[in-house]
Order: C-alpha cells, then structure tokens, then sequence
C-alpha cells in the first residue's frame, strides 16, 4: 500500500491543510509505511462485529432548553484575529 | 522547614501541614516556586509559570485560615495544568503555534472543581502539540527532559506534567490520556498516572483530541495523593453530554483496605512486543509482591491487543481530523496574513500553525474517513474496537484487575525515535487498547533499570472500578518503596 503524491495532495485538500513541497514527499513516505501497518487490521474477522462508536452506554442525554446568559459579545470576541465591530472580519465570500 | 524538604512531600502532608498551621500556603508556594527556577532551565516542564498568581491564591488562602473559613481538600496544595486545559485569563495553547496567544474564556469543569477546592495553581505544563505524542518531542515550544535523566525525554504526551511531580516543582498534576498520555509518562518519570475510566472526568474544557478517547486524569507521587485529587475532580457535568452519572465513590475512605480474595490477571499479549526485559523483570517481581500479599496470579488472553495500534491510529485521527478541523483563521488563534480568499484563508492558517505531527494525523484521518475508503479503515477499526473491549469483559469475568508493563521500555533518548512516527506510535502498544475499551488504568512505580531510569507497573479495571484499582495499586504501594524515591537535580 503506498499513496502517491496526487493522492496526498487531494488528501491535504480536503483537510484544508497547504503543504509545502517536501512535506507532501515525507507525508506520502510516511502515511504509506503506517497504512502498511494499518492493514493488519483486515486480517481480523469482523463480519458479525457491530461497530463500536463510544464506550459508554449512554444515549439522547436532554437538558431543559431554558434561556440562559451567554459568553458576552466582547469577551467572545477577544481572540478574534480580526474583530470588525461585533463581528468577526474574513475575507468576502461572494464577488459583488 | 527547609524547603527543599517541603518540595519531596505529598500532597496530603502539604495539606496537614497547612492546615495545621505549620507551614503557610505562601510557604509551601515560594518553595515550589524556588524549585521551579532553580530546575525548569534544565527540565522545561512548564510553559508558563504566573508567580504572582500563586502567591495571590496562597496568601488569600492564608487569610481564610486566619479567619477560621471552610477550607478545601486541596487548601495550600500547589498543582502544575497541562496546557491542553483552559483557564480562563490564562493562555492555553496546547503547545501549537496555531493557539499561542489564545486565553480562554472560560474555566475547564476541573479548574472550577480544583478552585472550589482551594489548590493552588501553580503553572500550566508542556505537551505533544494538540497531545499527539509520546515524548513532548512535537511541543512547538520545548522539549521537556526526563528528570532522572535529562539526555532522555520524560514521555508524552503529558510529559510536562509528569516531569513537574517528578522533578518536585508540583506536588501534583493534571494531563491527559487519549492513548496513554498519562501513563506512559508516569511510568517513565518514575510516578503513579491514573487515565479514569471514559466519563468519569469531565471533558468539559479539554481540548479536544479524540472525543471518544480523550479523558482527564492526574500524576502523583503515591497512590493517596491520587485518590485524594480524583475525590475532587471526579463526578458528573452536565456540560459534557458524555460525563456519566454513576456516583462517586470516597476513593480515600478505604484505600489501605486489601480486597479480599484479590485475582490479578496476567495477559500473555503484554509481555510481547519488543518488551525490554529489565522493565518485564522489575513488573514480574512487582507481581510477586502482590502474590505474597495474597493475591491470585491467573493466566488471561486479550487475543485483540496486536491490532489495538493500528484500531487506535484510525479511530483517534478521524476523530482528530474532525475536531481540529475548528482552527481554521477565522475566530481565534493564528490566521496567515498572506491570502487569496477565504479557503486560502484556512488552508494557509492550518499549514503554518500546525506542527509535522498534527498535519499527519488530521492527513491520516482525513484519509480514513474519506469517500471509498471509510469502510476499509474507520468502520473496519470501531468494529476491531468492540472486539478489544469484548476481550476485556471476558478477563474481568475472571479475575479484579489486568496486570502488566505499562511502557516496553524504558525512557529513550531525545531524538532517538524522531524521526520514525511508526517507531514512536510503537512506544504506547500496552497502554492504548485501555482507551479504546474506555476502562480505567493507572501507572505505578515498581523499580528501576541498570541505568537508574524508572519502570513502571500497570494495572487496568473494569468501567468505574477505580476504587478497587487504586486500593490494588495502594497494596503494591504498601510493599514497596519506590514511590518515595525522588531524583538528585
């Protein structure tokens, strides 16, 4: 199992991560040599083995949905990388 | 009393001597204080250290005890945060450049517990970048040294908060464990790590790594100090939907009670896999000292533990992929100054902001659940998951706790495994499949190799059963005295 740099590359994008050169060359290198071990996994029968998602036996947790306070606007705000009036600032989505 | 004296205690010493009015919750602060500025140049446990902070919460805590107040468990008992815990005005940034300026806004459910209780926090602690690690190695800060021995890393990826206990700049500390993060390090710092049982701890406020694996638990010098931190930190929260509500039990009340007719299994499968074999004769010695304090030693298979890696390397990192799919520029942490538009925005912000280790798992994990291959890799792993915990019901039909190495070797060498993920992800093979069961385990110290660097001895229960684990391991401890073992620095 190795995965060529397209793939890695296809990968990366749809995890929204920008890699540079070297790093897709070391990632396909390395992704593939732990996939390898990976599967190993295919040798074990699953085929009546339901999947298990969680380990605890806890389901549809509910709360009352009551009004409470919230964070307030500005401390919400305090780590915006750019804060435009109570809101966050980024790039425009749409061309107008 | 001479601080360095003050430094080596525990925390139930702290506290009675505090609270007997023999040493000043400003005292005791100074003197860990002391030791942190003497050691941290050479050890690098901490990120960062508020002096002020502490002392402001000790001399208040002074003035309450002047006044007769209702004091806390932990009143005059400084504790060391790993930086993956938010405190609110106190930057958390998880060892990533991504959140290095970040200060929360709110407090964690165990920053509340441990105020309420009157600790004293002392400084928040160096770890794995975003917790994926096992050596602090992938901290975009510093690499924490090993305090027995600063050549070798103390382990991860709570290795900031094993090596502060360890090295006497806290008495206690609190990590976490998604595959071994507490530990691992506890065992290579020579200290007792308790990973709770999934839902016994509160996540509320833990950065998240991989929700259905990630769980808050504490380091110590002995097994007291941790029944007396998990009293005040366990319990339920309504703030995470995963928080179980089964009760608390007193985890101090009974401890130095043995368990009556005690049955220890021993699996085969932890005695492979590279195992060293001073680090298997120092744990089957342990197990003699357990023998001959009554307990049965039975034979137990967990026939699944070969593919706990690779079950883990696929449930952790989709569920990584998903979870820090949140830093993305736009309403904190680091966002690039150089882009097109708002993808641009994301993708450039994530590739400058995250270390070689995150960008491999959210990779690896982005790959697993990708379109064509989910049910190859992430539904093939959560099904090899069920058969992991099933492996487990079965041994503890049959016997109190599953005992064995928590680490196959030893500490290693800063750099040695670097450069190998595979090698390194190899360093957790007995303590990941504990996660992936969401069963309690807990790392004590059980000797030493040739080299004067700790080992130490796992034990794993069964869900919720952390009263009988800690009152095992407290048997062990009873019987032995490496817990009161403390390095030269």
């Amino acid at each position: 199992m190795s995965l060529s740099i397209d793939q890695v590359r296809w990968i990366a994008h749809l995890a929204r991560l920008e890699l540079k050169p070297e790093e897709l060359e070391s990632s396909a290198s390395q992704l593939s040599a732990i996939l390898n071990h990976i599967n190993e996994l295919q040798k074990v029968n699953t085929d009546s083995v339901e999947p298990m998602a969680h380990a605890l036996d806890l389901f549809n947790v509910f709360r009352p949905d009551e009004l409470k306070p919230s964070l307030p606007v500005d401390e919400a705000l305090e780590n915006a990388p750019d804060r435009k009036g109570n809101f966050y600032g980024v790039p425009a989505v749409l061309d107008l | 009393m001479a601080s360095n004296n003050l430094t080596e205690k525990t925390a139930l010493e702290l506290s009675r001597l505090f609270t007997n009015k023999e040493v000043s919750a400003v005292d005791i602060t100074k003197a860990f204080l002391a030791n942190i500025s003497q050691r941290e140049e050479r050890v690098k446990s901490f990120l960062h250290v508020d002096q002020e902070l502490a002392l402001q919460q000790a001399r208040n805590l002074d003035s309450k005890l002047q006044q007769g107040g209702k004091l806390g468990p932990l009143a005059g008992v400084p504790i060391a945060i790993k930086d993956n815990i938010a405190t609110k005005g106190t930057k958390t940034t998880c060892a990533s450049k991504i959140l290095e300026n970040f200060v929360p806004p709110y407090n964690a459910h165990v920053i509340e517990k441990l105020t309420q209780a009157d600790a004293i926090f002392i400084g928040k602690t160096n770890l794995d970048e975003f917790a994926m690690g096992s050596s602090t190695e992938n901290s975009a800060f510093q690499t924490t040294r090993n305090p027995w021995n600063l050549d070798c890393i103390p382990g991860g990826s709570s290795g900031g908060s094993a090596a502060a206990v360890a090295a006497c700049e806290a008495p206690i500390s609190l990590g976490s464990d998604t595959g071994g993060s507490i530990r691992q390090p506890a065992s290579l710092c020579g200290i007792v790590g308790l990973k709770p049982t999934y839902g016994r701890v509160s996540r509320y406020g833990l950065f998240a790594y991989a929700s259905s694996l990630d769980q808050i638990g504490t380091f110590s010098h002995d097994v007291s100090d941790t029944a007396l931190l998990m009293n005040v930190i366990a319990g339920h929260d309504s703030r995470d939907s995963t928080s179980s509500p089964e009760a608390v039990p007193d985890y101090l009340a009974n401890l130095d009670k043995p368990i009556s007719s005690l049955t220890i299994g021993v699996a085969r499968e932890y005695f492979t896999g590279g195992l060293d074999p001073e680090v298997e004769k120092s744990v089957r010695t342990a197990l003699d000292v357990l023998k001959n304090q009554g307990a049965t030693i039975k034979e137990v298979s967990l026939p699944h533990s070969p593919y706990a890696i690779a079950t883990y390397y696929l449930v952790a990192t989709a569920e990584a992929s998903s979870n820090l799919a949140r830093y993305d520029g736009v309403h904190y942490g680091h966002r690039s100054k150089d882009h097109k538009n708002l993808i641009d925005m994301y993708s450039k912000s994530r590739g400058e902001g995250f270390g070689a280790e995150v960008k491999r798992r959210i990779m690896l994990g982005t790959y697993a659940l990708s379109s064509g291959y989910i049910d190859a890799y992430y539904l093939k792993a959560l099904k090899v998951r069920r058969l992991i915990r099933e492996d487990f019901d079965k041994a503890f039909a049959g016997c109190d706790v599953v005992a064995g190495p928590t680490s196959p070797t030893c500490a290693f060498k800063a750099g040695e495994k670097s450069s190998d993920p595979l090698a390194m992800y190899l360093s957790d093979i007995y303590t990941i499949s504990c996660n992936l069961a969401g069963i309690p385990g807990i790392s004590i110290p059980c000797g030493f190799n040739s080299k004067g660097l700790p080992i130490g001895l796992q034990l794993l229960g069964a869900p919720f059963s952390e009263e009988k684990l800690l009152r095992v391991a407290r048997l062990y401890e009873m019987n032995s005295d490496w817990h009161t073992k403390r390095p030269k620095l």
